[in-house]
C-alpha cells in the first residue's frame, strides 16, 4: 500500500465574527485507500494529541454521500475534484504525493459560519417549510395506485428528487443562488399528478423565500450543475422559471 | 418495576381495530392545550411530529443534525415492505406478518407485528400521496421487487434512495407544520436527559451544538424517536452521529432496555481496508436478487474470482439453502460468511470478505438491466473499491447494520416511563431477534403516521396539561447533572483519544459480542469493557470547551454511555443461554452451524432494569413472556 505526503491549506474560524484565516498543516502516510474526511479524522486526531490547537471541524453525518451534510470547497471545487461524488466518497487516491490541498467552507452570505468548515444553511430549511410539500393529512391518501404516473415522469421527478440538500451549488455559484436546490425540489413535486392542486402557490412562495434568504439571482453559469454531487441538471431552473413564470401572470 | 404489554384480547386481525375503538380520545379544542416534545427526525420522528401537530396538538422537534432531513433514514437504501399484493403472487397482510415473526426468530410479540402488517398498505398510499417518487411500470403503477426473507415480492422501492424519498416525504410534512407554527423545530440540539416529576416524563435537558448552552424543555409527553445504537462497535454502517445518548439517559431514569443483544450484522457491506476507517458502507441486500455469493472452493486459492472455474467456486448459500439461496435472512447470510472466511476460504488482502458476483446476471439480462437496477450502487462500490463490479465481482462481508433491541414499550409503544413514548429502532417492538430487509423503513413510518398519533392521546386524556415550568427543581437538578459531566469530561485532559477509546471498545464489541457469542467471551467482554471504561474517565482527553461547537465533546459524551450500554449487551447476552436470529451462541448450535431456540426456558423479552453503575453495572432483569396463540413455533429453515 503506497503512502503520500499531504499539505494543507485549512480555513480556520473561531465564530461568525472571526475574521477567519488559513492555518498549514502536513500530515505524513496518508493512504490511498482513505476517504478524504477520514484524512481529516487523522490530522484532527494529530491535533488533538499535541494539544495545541483544537481539531478542524467540519460537517459530516452517513458518509455514504446521501445526508448532505458534508460540503468541502477543496481546491476551489465544492466536494472536490471528482464529477458527481461528495467530499465523504472522495478517496485520496485522487491525490499525489506531494500535493497541497486548500480546503474552505462553502461561502456564501446566506450561509454563515458557525465554526471552521461548519456553516448555517438553516436557509434552506426555510425554503422547503414555505412550502416544499404537498399538503396531505396523514390518514387521507388514496389507494397508491388509483394515482398512475407514467413511468418516464415519474423518472425525471425522481431525479430532481434526488437532490441531498448539501449546498454545493451555492458554493459554486458566482451569485450565490439557490436556484439549483429550489428548482429541484419544484420540478420534484411540480412534475407529478399530486403536486399539481398547490403548484401556484408553492412556486411562488419557495422563489420568495429564496431571495428573502439573501441568495444571488440566476445568470446561468451552470456552475452548480457542474459540482452537484447528485448530479441534478439546471433544467430545474428552467422549470422553476416556466412555473413561475405561469404562477404570476 | 412492572411491565403489562397492554396488548389487546380478541383474534389477532381485530385487535388493533378493536383496541382503537377501546382507547380514550382527546378533543380538538383541548388537542392544543398539550405540549409533545419528538425527540429525533428520522422516519419515525418526523412522522410522528408531522401526524401530532396536524391533530392540533403543540410540538417540539429536536433533532442532533442540522436539518431534519438528514437524519440517518436516509441511508436506507433498499425499500419498504407493504402486503398490496399488486404483483398477484400471493401475498397477504397474514404473509407478511407471519415472514416477520418467523424472520425474528419467534422473539416478538404477535400482536404487535400483525398491527405492522396491517398499517402496510396505508404507509405506502401516504407516501405516494405526498409526492414520493417510487419506482413504476410501464404502464404507470407501482413495481415491486424481492427481499431476503419472504418468497413474494413486497418491496417497493425508490432505485437506491428509497430511504431517502421516505424521509424526504416527512420531514416535508413536518416542515409544512414548521410552516402552520404548530411545530417548533430546533435542529443541531442534542437530547441529554429526560426529567422525571411525580414519576412521570416531563421535559428535557438539551445541549444546543451551536452555542453550547445547556436547555430546559417541559411537556405532557416525549417521544423518543432517536434510532439505534449500532455505533457501540465503532465500524458500522450507522452515520457518525448516530448514538444511543438519548435512549441510555432514559434506561438511567427509569425506562427499561429491552433485548441489548439482538444486532443485526448486515451480510452485504463494503470490507474493513485499515485503521483510520471510520465507518463501513451498506451495499443494498436487493443486490442479493441478482448477485450470486461464493468463495473459491480451495483454501487461500488467490487467483482472481473471473480466473476460478465454476466447478471450484463454492455457492455456499445456494448449495445449503437451496429454497431461499441467496435471498436467505441476514442472519443467516451473515453467520455463513463468517463461516466460510472462518475456514480460510475467504477472499481479499485480509481473508475477510466473499464475493458478490453479477456475471450471471448481466449475462442473462444484459448490462443495461442491471445498470438500471442497481447502477448507484455499482458507483458507489467502484468509488470506494476501485473496482468495476460489472466485470470483477464485488468484495463484501458482514457489517453491524441495525439493533432490534431498544427501550421496552408496551402495545401503545409507550414505555415503562409514563408519558415517554417510543418509536423507530429507538424500541424494541417488532423485529424480534432479527430484522427481515425493508421492515425498518416500515415499522419506523407505521409507528410515526399510524399508531403514536392514536395511543398517545389514550394517556393524554388522562393526564391534565398543567402548569408546570421549568423552574421546577427536577429541571435544575438534571440540567446541573448534564453540565457537570460535560466538565468532567473537559477536565480529564488525559492521554488517549475519544476515537481510541471507541476503537477499543468497539473491537471488544465486534470480537466478542458479534456474529457470535460464547460464555467464555462474553465474560472477558465484560471484564474488559470494565476496565476500558474506567480508563476511559481517568485518561480520556477532550479538546475544546462546551461553549461553543466543540463535535469532539458531543463524541466524549456519547462514548462514555456506550460504555455503559456496552456491558448491558454483554450480560444479556451472556444470560440468553439459547441462540435466536441474530444471537448466535456458539454453545447452542447444530452441527451445520444453525441456531437453536430453546422456546422452553427463552421465549420471553428480556427488559432490563438500570440499578445504577460503580465499577460495574448493577441491573436486574425483567421478563415479558410471549405467547404464540395464532404461530406454531417452529426451527426456522430456509432449506
Amino acid at each position: 500500500m503506497s503512502t503520500m505526503t499531504i499539505h494543507l491549506k485549512i480555513w480556520r474560524q473561531k465564530n461568525a465574527n472571526d475574521p477567519g484565516h488559513f492555518e498549514d498543516y502536513t500530515l505524513d502516510e496518508v493512504s490511498e485507500h482513505m476517504s478524504f474526511l477520514e484524512m481529516l479524522d487523522v490530522l484532527n486526531e494529530n491535533l488533538i494529541k499535541e494539544g495545541k490547537e483544537e481539531p478542524v471541524e467540519f460537517d459530516y453525518d452517513c458518509r455514504e454521500g446521501i445526508c448532505g451534510s458534508c460540503n468541502l470547497v477543496i481546491n476551489g471545487r465544492a466536494h472536490g475534484p471528482k464529477h458527481k461524488t461528495a467530499v465523504c466518497q472522495l478517496h485520496m487516491r485522487n491525490y499525489s504525493d506531494g500535493d497541497t490541498i486548500v480546503i474552505e467552507p462553502p461561502r456564501a452570505a446566506a450561509f454563515p459560519v458557525i465554526k471552521d468548515l461548519v456553516v448555517d444553511r438553516s436557509a434552506f430549511d426555510r425554503i422547503i417549510e414555505a412550502g416544499g410539500y404537498v399538503s396531505v393529512k396523514t390518514g387521507s391518501a388514496p389507494e397508491a395506485n388509483l394515482i398512475p404516473i407514467a413511468q418516464d415522469v415519474s423518472n425525471e421527478s425522481f431525479d430532481y428528487a434526488t437532490c441531498i440538500g448539501c449546498g454545493a451549488c451555492v458554493a459554486a455559484c458566482p451569485n450565490s443562488s439557490a436556484a439549483l436546490f429550489t428548482g429541484a425540489k419544484l420540478a420534484h413535486l411540480n412534475l407529478l399528478p399530486q403536486g399539481q392542486p398547490e403548484i401556484e402557490k408553492r412556486t411562488i412562495a419557495m422563489v420568495d423565500q429564496m431571495e428573502k434568504e439573501g441568495f444571488g439571482d440566476c445568470s446561468n453559469h451552470g456552475e452548480c450543475e457542474a459540482v452537484c454531487p447528485v448530479g441534478i441538471s439546471i433544467s430545474a431552473i428552467a422549470e422553476m422559471r416556466k412555473d413561475y413564470l405561469k404562477a404570476v401572470i | 418495576m412492572k411491565l403489562d404489554s397492554q396488548e389487546p384480547s380478541g383474534p389477532l386481525e381485530d385487535k388493533w381495530n378493536n383496541h382503537l375503538q377501546d382507547i380514550k380520545l382527546v378533543s380538538p379544542n383541548n388537542k392544543r392545550k398539550y405540549n409533545i416534545i419528538v425527540v429525533g427526525t428520522g422516519l419515525a420522528g418526523a412522522s410522528a411530529a408531522a401526524s401530532l401537530a396536524e391533530l392540533g396538538y403543540k410540538v417540539k422537534a429536536f433533532c442532533i443534525q442540522d436539518s431534519g432531513r438528514r437524519a440517518h433514514s436516509i441511508s436506507a437504501q433498499g425499500g419498504i415492505n407493504a402486503a398490496k399484493n399488486y404483483p398477484n403472487d400471493g401475498d397477504s397482510v397474514w404473509r407478511l406478518f407471519y415472514d416477520t415473526i418467523k424472520g425474528g426468530d419467534y422473539r416478538s410479540r404477535e400482536s404487535n407485528v400483525y398491527r405492522l402488517a396491517q398499517n402496510s398498505n396505508e404507509i405506502i398510499d401516504q407516501a405516494v400521496a405526498q409526492g414520493v417518487p417510487f419506482a413504476r411500470e410501464y404502464g404507470g403503477l407501482l413495481d415491486n421487487r424481492s427481499f431476503g426473507g419472504a418468497q413474494v415480492s413486497r418491496t417497493f422501492y425508490a432505485r437506491g434512495q428509497t430511504g431517502q424519498q421516505l424521509l424526504m416525504g416527512a420531514y416535508q410534512a413536518m416542515m409544512k407544520e414548521v410552516h402552520s407554527g404548530k411545530i417548533e423545530y430546533y435542529p443541531r440540539h442534542e437530547m441529554l436527559d429526560l426529567v422525571m416529576i411525580d414519576g412521570k416524563a416531563r421535559g428535557i435537558i438539551t445541549r444546543d451544538l451551536v452555542k453550547g448552552d445547556i436547555n430546559k424543555f417541559e411537556a405532557d409527553a416525549v417521544v423518543l424517536c432517536t434510532g439505534g445504537y449500532g455505533n457501540v462497535f465503532y465500524l458500522s454502517t450507522n452515520a457518525k452521529n448516530s448514538n444511543v445518548t438519548a435512549a441510555w439517559r432514559c434506561h438511567k431514569r427509569g425506562a427499561a432496555f429491552a433485548n441489548p443483544c439482538y444486532v443485526q450484522i448486515h451480510p452485504t457491506c463494503i470490507p474493513v481496508s485499515g485503521d483510520y476507517q471510520s465507518k463501513l458502507t451498506l451495499m443494498s441486500e436487493s443486490l442479493r436478487n441478482d448477485g450470486r455469493v461464493w468463495v473459491p472452493r480451495k483454501k487461500g486459492d488467490d487467483r482472481p474470482p473471473n480466473e476460478i472455474p465454476e466447478d471450484e467456486r463454492y455457492y455456499y448459500l445456494e448449495e445449503k439453502y437451496p429454497s431461499f439461496g441467496n435471498l436467505v435472512p441476514r442472519d443467516v447470510a451473515s453467520r455463513n460468511a463468517k463461516l466460510v472466511t472462518d475456514d480460510g476460504m475467504g477472499v481479499g488482502e485480509t481473508g475477510k470478505a466473499v464475493y458478490l458476483d453479477f456475471r450471471d446476471a448481466i449475462k442473462r439480462d444484459g448490462i443495461e438491466t442491471i445498470r438500471s437496477k442497481y447502477g448507484n450502487l455499482f458507483d458507489m462500490y467502484e468509488n470506494i473499491m476501485d473496482e468495476n463490479p460489472y466485470e470483477v465481482p464485488m468484495k463484501i462481508f458482514p457489517a453491524v447494520h441495525y439493533t432490534m433491541g431498544g427501550l421496552w414499550v408496551d402495545y401503545n409503544l409507550m414505555s415503562n416511563v409514563p408519558g415517554l413514548f417510543v418509536a423507530g429502532e429507538a424500541n424494541f417492538s417488532d423485529h424480534g431477534a432479527n430484522r427481515l430487509g425493508a421492515s425498518a423503513l416500515m415499522q419506523g413510518l407505521s409507528d410515526g403516521y399510524f399508531i403514536i398519533p392514536y395511543t398517545i392521546g389514550n394517556y393524554l386524556a388522562d393526564h391534565q396539561p398543567g402548569d408546570l415550568t421549568t423552574d421546577h427543581k427536577a429541571f435544575t437538578e438534571a440540567a446541573k447533572t448534564s453540565e457537570d459531566q460535560l466538565q468532567k469530561l473537559l477536565s480529564i485532559q488525559g492521554d488517549k483519544t475519544i476515537i481510541e477509546f471507541h476503537r477499543e471498545l468497539g473491537k471488544i464489541m465486534w470480537d466478542k459480542v458479534g456474529i457470535s457469542r460464547s460464555k467464555e467471551g462474553l465474560e472477558e467482554a465484560i471484564e474488559q469493557i470494565r476496565e476500558l471504561r474506567e480508563e476511559f474517565w481517568t485518561n480520556v482527553r477532550v479538546p475544546g470547551e462546551m461553549t461553543y461547537y466543540n463535535k469532539y465533546l458531543e463524541f466524549a459524551l456519547r462514548v462514555a454511555d456506550y460504555f455503559e450500554l456496552a456491558e448491558l449487551m454483554a450480560i444479556d447476552a451472556l444470560d440468553r443461554e439459547e441462540s435466536c436470529g441474530c444471537h448466535l451462541r456458539d454453545e447452542y448450535q447444530s452441527e451445520e452451524g444453525e441456531a437453536i431456540r430453546n422456546d422452553e426456558d427463552y421465549s420471553f423479552v428480556s427488559a432490563w432494569e438500570y440499578q445504577g453503575i460503580n465499577g460495574k453495572l448493577k441491573t436486574k432483569l425483567h421478563k415479558e413472556n410471549l405467547e404464540f396463540e395464532f404461530v406454531e413455533l417452529k426451527q426456522r429453515s430456509y432449506k
